[in-house]
């Protein structure tokens, strides 16, 4: 982070932001670079992670990384090696986070432990053990151990080119086997009993996916540390669920939201002074996650409700057709196009059913509005033609489910009223064609009449059935 | 050897002995909730809470501008809750996997509290890796003075903790319980399972902000995992599981103290982090649990294999012996019975050594040759495994070709009353195979 400090405090701050856009910078360019492709690579692999329900592996798995960072560190001391060799220090990682999960599936497959509190004790008990080791390597008499710590804060802004080289390999190589074992690994995220009855190997193909996981957590540790590399394996991801149901397209929206969230975050810590790097990458993916979260047309939460307002508007529409439908249906003809329909009060409709004043007049009013049905003045209204056919075809609609209910399921006439009230705004084509086969009611316009008594709450006379 | 007792030697009680109370009160205050946390699958939410608080501390920092603790506490506690709360809004209202959501949750939170930290750091020294690792070791240096003595100030608060969320199991015991196993038969009986859920959420968090400032996240993380993991292998009954936690929490600390003390002086090191060692601690006594359980211990359960497997493998020589007999073989050699009973050698000599030891068999040579007593139990098994193939073809309509392998099952679980009921059911006393169904012979 110094550097871009030093250029933002020499010189003036737009300056160092066109710097930077443009990344003129070569130390810039490099940050950025690993930055994104680290964000592009976490963001496939935890696709998969999420769709196997095993968001949180990288928790265990960055946290079972230390003892052997520690352990290698302090062989290499020992051994007279270099003891910072990013290569040395990142196979120590891998081994002992591979070794974590190991545990975990042992524990979890062999025992009567599940697999979160697997996942607890691997991390706290590997990590306790590394910082044992850390508390063993910091006294000791040759070496130096100061910069060990930076695996578990991360340090992106020092990353150099060797270690963007290191993370792009690593990338391409989740890409790669993303691509190339696509069908396989979409199998056991979605039916995992499926495959295996099919033959796969499914044990094979978890460890090629936890051996992916491995990797990107030991290259994450030293960009954005041991926590937050957890952020970028879980955020991306979960983010891109709001957007599609289509599994390729959530690998390239996780990874393009992995990789945006790394370039935003590199950017503000490095524009702004004292805004840790690591923290700013998971703050910006957590941004993509709560924007997602509301705006995406898959599960979110605003598409969610326009759904919901919709499907409300359209049963209260409907619920108001039938109500005015069933006070005129004796004075209109049985077919074709009638030539006078009749006028209603208010007062009338609003006995059909349990609903108050304002909320009728403004259903009202959006039903004429749409065309359906017609103010006559004094509190009156009348259904238009084209109301008149969608509230024959409602009121239709419920009269056949409830014949069905009397005749195919044996319930007393007093109770299909409830039920069928419910199912005539969901009824399709298909279903309907079904009713009039098995019912014998034929294609007609007019509904059939209803097999109880209707009217409004206390007009129990007007029955006719 | 002596290296370990040379350095247990600089044991000073007014220092080792705070901090292994420190260490005990933790590991019990963290065990009793750790419980109902692996019970209810949702492990991780004590390394959730324990990094999520980092933006509570930041706050408290901001607001009054000082280090003091009760602020702290207040905001971390505050926040730890709000993680909780946080991470069931998105998996209730995002429709994300809970492990996923705690993943957002958690991360974001501690990332907001890094820049919040890195922020105040200008002004104070608020050392991120302070705040989270916190040194148990340190904890005997900053005492309170309480009816004359000095105390370290974590004892008072840590022992606090254990008290409050000892009262709060008993007194919601039957609650927590009945939630914890079956939500929805507590929600019929009116408890309120949502609000026992967040009662033992505010539980864990006043554990963990307690415990980390003063003796460390990674090990109150550890604390509310391990022994109740522990536990949960060595019992199938709550309140034994949530007394063993306790104590599986409070040993580690004492045994991790201890080891971080003597062990590294073996290899030539001096003491390492407490905190780390008493975590390492609790998890070799999982590892304990894991292996040696008496019911779900690995070892104990490849005993119990073993031990029913040569109890078959035992009936099934009887039974070749007796099959031998009524072919008018009065012994049959070890050799033969070994392949025909798909044996290892190892596995053939300990049959034979238990039968011969039961009396059941003796050796003639190289042969195996049944006693009076052998023959018995040897009649018994023929008449069940008969008894059984004639059940199967007659009763259940089994073709006769098949019923072998099932009977050969069944022999083995078959016992006296039900041979009884078995023969009421058969009463002509061949089975379909034209073999005669031999009588009830005394004593097995």
């Amino acid at each position: 982070m110094s550097y871009v400090t030093a250029i933002a405090s020499e010189d003036s701050l737009w300056r160092a932001l066109e710097s930077f856009l443009l990344l003129r910078d070569y130390n810039t360019r490099v940050v950025v670079l690993g930055a994104v492709l680290l964000g592009a690579a976490a963001g496939l692999i935890g696709t998969f992670m999420l769709l196997r329900k095993r968001a949180l592996i990288g928790d265990a798995l960055s946290h079972a990384t230390l003892p052997g960072i520690v352990a290698v560190f302090m062989f290499a001391t020992i051994s007279g090696m270099d003891a910072k060799s990013l290569p040395l220090l990142l196979v120590g990682a891998a081994g002992s986070g591979l070794l974590g999960i190991l545990m975990v599936l042992i524990l979890r497959n062999s025992t009567r432990i599940k697999e979160d509190s697997a996942m607890g004790i691997v991390l706290s008990v590997f990590f306790g053990g590394g910082i044992a080791l850390l508390g063993i390597a910091q006294r000791m008499e040759q070496g130096h151990s100061a910069g060990l710590e930076s695996f578990i804060y991360g340090k992106t802004a020092s990353m150099v080119a060797s270690d963007a080289m290191l993370i792009g390999l690593v990338a391409l190589c989740a890409a790669g086997l993303s691509m190339s074992f696509y069908k396989e690994f979409r199998l056991i995220c979605f039916d995992e009993s499926y495959a295996r009855s099919q033959g796969w190997p499914v044990l094979l193909l978890d460890v090629v996916l936890m051996a992916m996981v491995t990797l990107v957590t030991v290259i994450g540790l030293q960009a954005v540390g041991l926590v937050l590399v957890i952020a970028l394996l879980v955020i991306p991801a979960a983010a891109a669920r709001f957007w599609t149901n289509r599994l390729w397209k959530m690998l390239v929206i996780a990874a393009t939201a992995g990789a945006l969230s790394c370039y935003v975050g590199t950017l503000a810590s490095a524009m702004l002074p004292d805004l840790p790097s690591g923290a700013m990458i998971v703050l910006a993916t957590s941004l993509v996650f709560a924007l997602s979260m509301f705006l995406g047309p898959a599960g979110g939460l605003v598409h969610r409700y326009r759904t919901y307002r919709k499907l409300q508007r359209k049963i209260a529409r409907q619920n108001v057709l039938r109500a005015i439908f069933e006070l005129v249906e004796h004075g209109i003809e049985d077919t074709g196009v009638p030539q006078h329909i009749p006028a209603v009060s208010f007062e009338a409709i609003l006995t059909k059913r349990s609903w108050n004043r304002r909320h009728l007049a403004r259903e009202l009013r959006r039903c004429q509005s749409g065309g359906m049905v017609v103010h006559m003045g004094d509190h009156h209204w009348r259904l238009t033609t084209e109301g008149l056919a969608e509230a024959r075809r409602i009121a239709r609609q419920h009269r056949l489910w409830e014949i069905y209910l009397i005749s195919h399921a044996d319930i007393a006439p007093s109770h299909v009223d409830r039920s069928a009230d419910m199912i005539e705004h969901v009824l399709g084509e298909g279903l309907v064609a079904e009713l009039e086969a098995m019912l014998d009611a034929g294609k007609k316009a007019t509904p059939p009449a209803s097999p109880h008594s209707i009217g409004g709450k206390e007009s129990g006379d007007v029955a006719h059935a | 050897m002596s290296r370990m007792l040379e350095a247990l030697s600089t044991w000073e009680w007014s220092l080792d002995g705070w901090i292994v109370l420190a260490g005990v009160l933790c590991g019990v205050a963290a065990a009793l909730p750790g419980c109902f946390l692996v019970l209810r699958r949702m492990s991780l939410m004590g390394d959730a809470i324990s990094h999520a608080v980092l933006p509570g501390l930041a706050a408290a920092f901001f607001l009054t501008g000082s280090r003091a603790s009760l602020p702290m506490f207040i905001g971390a506690a505050v926040v730890g809750v709000l993680t909780a709360v946080f991470v069931e809004w998105v998996s209730r209202f995002g429709k994300v996997d809970e492990g996923a959501s705690m993943g957002v949750v958690f991360t974001t939170l501690f990332a907001l509290g890094l820049v919040m930290i890195v922020q105040a750091a200008d002004s104070v020294d608020l050392d991120p890796g302070c705040v989270l690792y916190g040194a148990i070791e340190l904890t005997p240096l900053d005492t309170v003075s309480i009816a004359g003595l000095d105390i370290p100030r974590v004892v008072p608060i840590l022992g606090a903790v254990t008290l409050i969320n000892i009262v709060f199991i008993v007194l919601f015991y039957k609650e927590l319980k009945i939630s914890s196993f079956d939500p929805a038969l507590a929600t019929s009986l009116g408890i309120n399972a949502r609000l026992m859920n967040y009662l033992l959420m505010g539980m864990v968090a006043v554990t963990v902000v307690a415990s980390f400032e003063s003796v460390g996240n990674i090990l109150v993380v550890a604390m509310l995992v391990v022994p109740g993991a522990a536990a949960h292998m060595l019992t199938d009954r709550l309140w034994v599981m949530l007394l063993l936690a306790g104590i599986i929490g409070a040993a580690s600390a004492i045994l991790g103290h201890i080891s971080a003390i003597a062990i590294p002086p073996l290899f030539g090191y001096q003491s390492t982090n407490t905190a780390g060692m008493m975590a390492l601690c609790a998890g070799a006594i999982l590892a304990l649990a894991v292996l040696f359980g008496p019911r779900y211990g690995l070892v104990s359960r490849a005993i119990n294999k073993w031990r029913l497997s040569m109890s078959i493998a035992s009936d099934d020589l009887l039974a070749l012996l007796a099959r031998g007999e009524e072919n008018g073989y009065a012994s049959l050699p070890t050799a033969r019975l070994q392949s025909q009973l798909r044996l290892r050698a190892f596995s053939m000599r300990s049959v034979v050594r238990r039968l011969i030891a039961l009396k059941s068999i003796i050796p003639l040579g190289t042969d195996l040759q049944l006693t009076e007593k052998g023959r018995g139990s040897a009649k018994n098994l023929l008449r069940s495994h008969r008894l059984w193939e004639s059940y199967l073809s007659d009763q259940m309509g089994v073709r006769p070709d098949h019923v072998h392998a099932s009977a050969e099952r069944l022999e083995h679980v078959t016992d006296q009353q039900m041979r009884e009921e078995l023969a009421q059911s058969a009463p002509d006393g061949t089975d379909p195979h034209g073999h005669r169904v031999p009588e009830e012979s005394e004593g097995e």
